[in-house]
Parts: C-alpha cells; sequence; structure tokens
C-alpha cells in the first residue's frame, strides 16, 4: 500500500521532495496542491515536473478518502461517515448555521474514555486517526470552502492521539496549509493534562474541557478518567494560563435532571472557576440507549443558566443539532460497522 | 499564554528510585517492583517513566499498602513507547515515579470487584492490603495463564474469586467473557458498590450490564485503562 501524500507537514513534504531527487522548494508546491486546491491526484500537481509526478506516483497516493456515507438532518445538519484506512469507520458532522459552517471532526475510532452518557464510548476503542484522516473530514465534504469553524468533538479523546492531532492543527493553521485562523478552531477534551499542557504549548486554538460536574465523586461516577485525572489537576493547570483576549477557554457541562443542575453546583461551579476567564456550554442531554440518566427540564436549564450568569460566569446553552440523524453531542457511534 | 508568574514549563514531579525486581510472570506480562517511598491507598496509580525527557504513563500499584515494595503490573505493548523499554530492566536499573494518587479506593462495605487481565492490578493491591473479606472478585482473561496470583486470591477467597475464562476452558473457570458470566447470574445485589477495572470496552460493556440488572450507576465506578 502508497503512502499518503495528504496529512503531511511540510517539514515531511520537503523532506520526501529531497529524498525523491525533486528540488526543496517542491515541498512547498505540493502542500499548496494537497489543502489549498481542489485536486485529486499527484498528476494534476502540473507545476511539478512530468517526470517528478511519475516518480512521486510510483511510491505516494494522493491520499483523500472519499464519504460512503451522508444523511442530512431537517435542521440542515449533515452527517458523514467515512472509512479509515484500517477498514474502520468514522463519523464527521458539518453543522451550518447562518453565517457560518462547522465541521466536528473526529479524532480516534471509538473512544477509551467510557463516559457514562456517550454513544461513541460504547463501541471501546478501535484506533487512532491519522493526521490525514483528520484533514480529510474537513477537505473532502462538498462544503470544504466554506468552512468557518473547526470543533474536535467528534468521536475520540483528541488528547489521546496527540500527535495526529496537534499535526492536523498544523495543517489547519499554516500558512502552507488551510492558513485558518486558530481562533477558529476548538479543541475539545475530557482533561487529560499532559496532552492539555502540550497542547497549550503548542497551538493557539481554543480549548474546550468536558466538565459535567465540579464534584470529584459524582465526576467519578459519570466520567471514568476522573480517577487518573482529577478535574481539581486540570482547573489548577488552566488556571497558570493567561485565557481571555484571544484564546479562549470554556467548559462543556451537559445538564442531568437532579444530578447536577442545583444551586450547590452553581455555588461550586463559581468557586472552583474563580480566577479564570471562561465560558459554560450547557448542553442539553441526549440520550442513548440504556441510560439511567435524564436531560434536565427547559425551566430548570434555562435557570441553571441565568444562576451561573448572576455570579458572573458567561454562560450559554447550545443549541441541539442533528438530532434526528444521531450527529448532536455524544451521539456519533460507528458501532454496528464493526466487523 | 502561561502566566508570567508561572511561566516555567510545570513539570511532573517524579522520584528516581531503583528497580529491585522485574519478573515476567505471565508471557509478555511484567511485575516490576522498587522500594516504596510514600504510603498509599489500595486502588491507587503511579505515573512511571524510564527518562524523564519522556512523558509518563499511569499504572495501578499492585501490591499492598504495608509492603516495603511498590510493584506494578504491565503488559509489553507492540510498538508501545514506553513497556518495552521497561520489560528490558533490570534490578538496580533507574525509573522515575509519581507519589501515588487516584481515588480508585476501596471502601471497608461489602463490593464486587470485577477486572479484565491486568486490571485485576489495583483489586490485588486492596487483596494485599486486607480489604478482600467481604469482597467478591470476578476476574476475566483470554487465557488461563493470564489469572495472574490466582493460587493466593484462590487459597484466600475461596468461592468469592471467580475466573472467568474466553478462550481456553478449565474446571472451576467460567467458560466465556465476564459479560457472559454476569448475563447469566440472577442474584446481583443493588446494594453493594461494584468496582471496574480493564480496557473501555470491557468496562462500558460490564457498566451497562449491572445497569441493565438494576444496579445504580451511582454505585458503578470504574477505573479504564487508556
Amino acid at each position: 500500500m502508497k503512502d499518503s501524500l495528504f496529512g503531511k507537514t511540510l517539514t515531511e513534504l520537503t523532506a520526501l521532495a529531497i529524498d525523491n531527487g525533486l528540488p526543496r522548494f517542491a515541498g512547498k508546491q505540493m502542500a499548496e496542491w494537497l489543502y489549498q486546491k481542489d485536486i485529486t491526484s499527484i498528476e494534476e500537481m502540473t507545476n511539478l515536473s512530468k517526470k517528478a509526478r511519475e516518480s512521486l506516483s510510483s511510491n505516494y497516493e494522493f491520499g483523500l478518502i472519499g464519504s460512503t456515507k451522508v444523511q442530512e438532518s431537517v435542521d440542515g445538519t449533515k452527517k458523514y461517515l467515512f472509512p479509515t484506512a484500517k477498514g474502520k469507520f468514522i463519523e464527521t458532522a458539518m453543522i451550518p448555521d447562518e453565517d457560518r459552517k462547522t465541521v466536528c471532526v473526529s479524532s480516534q475510532v471509538g473512544c477509551k474514555m467510557g463516559c457514562l452518557f456517550c454513544m461513541t464510548g460504547k463501541q471501546g476503542f478501535q484506533g487512532q486517526l491519522t493526521a490525514g484522516e483528520i484533514v480529510n473530514q474537513i477537505r473532502n465534504i462538498p462544503e470544504w470552502h466554506e468552512v468557518t469553524n473547526i470543533v474536535y468533538m467528534g468521536m475520540g479523546e483528541p488528547f489521546d492521539n496527540l500527535d495526529e492531532v496537534l499535526k492536523s492543527l498544523e495543517i489547519l493553521t499554516s500558512e502552507w496549509g488551510f492558513a485558518m485562523s486558530p481562533r477558529r478552531i476548538t479543541v475539545s477534551t475530557i482533561g487529560i493534562v499532559p496532552g492539555m499542557v502540550t497542547f497549550l504549548n503548542q497551538s493557539e486554538a481554543h480549548l474546550a474541557v468536558s466538565m459535567h460536574t465540579p464534584f470529584d465523586d459524582e465526576r467519578q461516577r459519570l466520567m471514568p478518567v476522573q480517577v487518573a485525572y482529577p478535574l481539581s489537576e486540570v482547573i489548577h493547570e488552566i488556571k497558570s494560563w493567561d485565557f481571555g483576549r484571544q484564546r479562549r477557554v470554556s467548559f462543556e457541562y451537559i445538564v442531568f435532571k437532579g444530578l447536577n443542575d442545583t444551586p450547590r453546583h452553581v455555588r461550586e461551579l463559581a468557586q472552583i472557576l474563580n480566577g479564570i476567564k471562561c465560558r459554560i456550554n450547557l448542553i442539553r442531554f441526549h440520550p442513548i440507549p440504556g441510560t439511567p440518566l435524564e436531560g434536565t427540564d427547559e425551566n430548570t436549564l434555562q435557570k441553571f443558566k441565568d444562576q451561573l450568569n448572576d455570579k458572573g460566569i458567561l454562560t450559554t446553552i447550545r443549541a441541539s443539532r442533528g438530532l434526528d440523524i444521531y450527529a448532536a453531542c455524544g451521539l456519533l457511534s460507528t458501532k454496528e460497522l464493526l466487523a | 499564554m502561561q502566566k508570567e508568574e508561572e511561566n516555567k514549563p510545570k513539570t511532573i514531579q517524579l522520584d528516581e528510585v531503583t528497580v529491585t525486581g522485574n519478573q515476567e510472570i505471565s508471557p509478555d506480562v511484567y511485575l516490576i517492583s522498587w522500594k516504596r517511598m510514600h504510603d498509599f491507598q489500595p486502588g491507587q496509580v503511579v505515573k512511571i517513566t524510564d527518562d524523564p525527557a519522556f512523558p509518563p504513563r499511569i499504572y495501578s500499584i499492585c501490591s499492598g499498602n504495608k509492603e516495603d515494595e511498590i510493584r506494578v503490573l504491565f503488559n509489553v505493548k507492540e510498538g508501545g513507547q514506553l513497556t518495552p523499554r521497561l520489560a528490558g530492566l533490570i534490578p538496580g536499573m533507574k525509573i522515575h515515579v509519581s507519589k501515588p494518587y487516584g481515588s480508585f479506593k476501596d471502601a471497608k462495605q461489602p463490593a464486587c470487584w470485577i477486572a479484565g487481565g491486568t486490571g485485576i492490578a489495583p483489586f490485588y493491591s486492596m487483596f494485599r492490603s486486607g480489604h478482600a473479606d467481604n469482597k467478591t472478585l470476578i476476574h476475566g482473561v483470554r487465557y488461563l495463564n493470564h489469572f495472574y496470583f490466582e493460587d493466593e486470591l484462590e487459597e484466600a477467597m475461596g468461592e468469592r474469586y471467580i475466573r472467568c475464562c474466553s478462550q481456553e476452558q478449565s474446571c472451576n473457570v467460567f467458560p466465556g467473557r465476564i459479560t457472559k458470566y454476569l448475563e447469566e447470574k440472577n442474584d446481583l445485589s443493588p446494594d453493594i458498590n461494584y468496582y471496574l477495572c480493564g480496557k473501555a470496552l470491557m468496562v462500558v460493556e460490564v457498566r451497562d450490564l449491572l445497569i441493565s440488572k438494576g444496579v445504580s450507576f451511582e454505585n458503578i465506578l470504574a477505573e479504564i485503562y487508556f
């Protein structure tokens, strides 16, 4: 099987060019073809010599992977199914809004984190995605020229696949790549602290942290990761970073009826987030089969939001999108496609 | 950017310790040990690396909290960054470890411990710390030689030590996965705590099964190896 050009960084493409007897600048030329133009084959890289293209084609493939299924929601959200090189499948959501199109990308096939409320976790972990497979989810949808925002909130935990996620961010934000502003990209984590620190050091994209309750014992029952990376450690680390001007940190909070929607939770959130310029995104729970959890009612949700805002924490409620095609938060899964 | 007053990169506090033993107790499964320097509660974890330049990995402690040594059970992952190197360590060599930490801690109340493969480690630590009296241990593995510490556990826990093996059969061993064993069991108590440790899929499937059999999710505590 030939190696893919798509998904390689400028450094890798330059090294590859030299190794294949091409001039050094061919690396940048390839990057521009791969990430900025509407071509799908090495043969179409017409500013490379014919001999160079033949040489590259004998060892490499362009590397785009087309989606095999598309579903469209009544609200316009689309869910794409992509095969991976290792014969697995991942899902990607494209969420259109008035003035923007957001793509929600997956970073792993399945997930190891086992959160109680998440459908992806129910399929276990089947493998890591390469940077190419991550970026392919943006480049290979029909709307790719119109994409305004990218969120790493699909299948998998991004910081459990840190190297490939960082590489994908480099491709997306570099001038030779997609040249997107990192302020248009948000990476969401469950709170894997070492990966989060490396990400904060090496990328300028926004950070989102899945919190869901400020109390350790409750979080432990919802999110097994709490055992290894307690929320207190995550918050402690975030407090040492300067958020608020250009770069944003937000906390994701699925609101469960009677479990994490009380005044006690408001008080604790205000206390532990004190000193962090942040936002809380409240998310409606989208029930999954067999779940013992229940989403909170609209009235309580609004009240919870108001109480947090009154405490000085900017709090919003995220609109649920793509519910009818199981593209909404926590519903992505390719379990039925596992061999 | 990092705030100026804390501008130095944070480093995880790791102590250099000397390896006192590193035994292959089953093919590609090792028990590495070093002198205990800190108190801990059974069920807690440590971060380990053989080179501070590389990020440490988290492992459950697999020894009693009054023992002189701390032991950790690990299997060698093909292509892994750390475990192939750890497997090559011999007594006298150095590794770097964190203080024990973590909240996967046992309580005095009756409970059921459910482990997949090397997920036995925290429960063996609880057992060695004298917490096994009112506990049932269910250990699921693929092959019979993966029942680590079985002689000791069988002698001490008797019928409260249940072995499930999915690929091989033997007397006194349930033929099948843990989920199959639990599916067939109709007397699961909803009032005790269930501790789960192992790979993601095993933990998620067992948790779902317990919930479907009437156990509250609040009574289920899970640790996933990742």
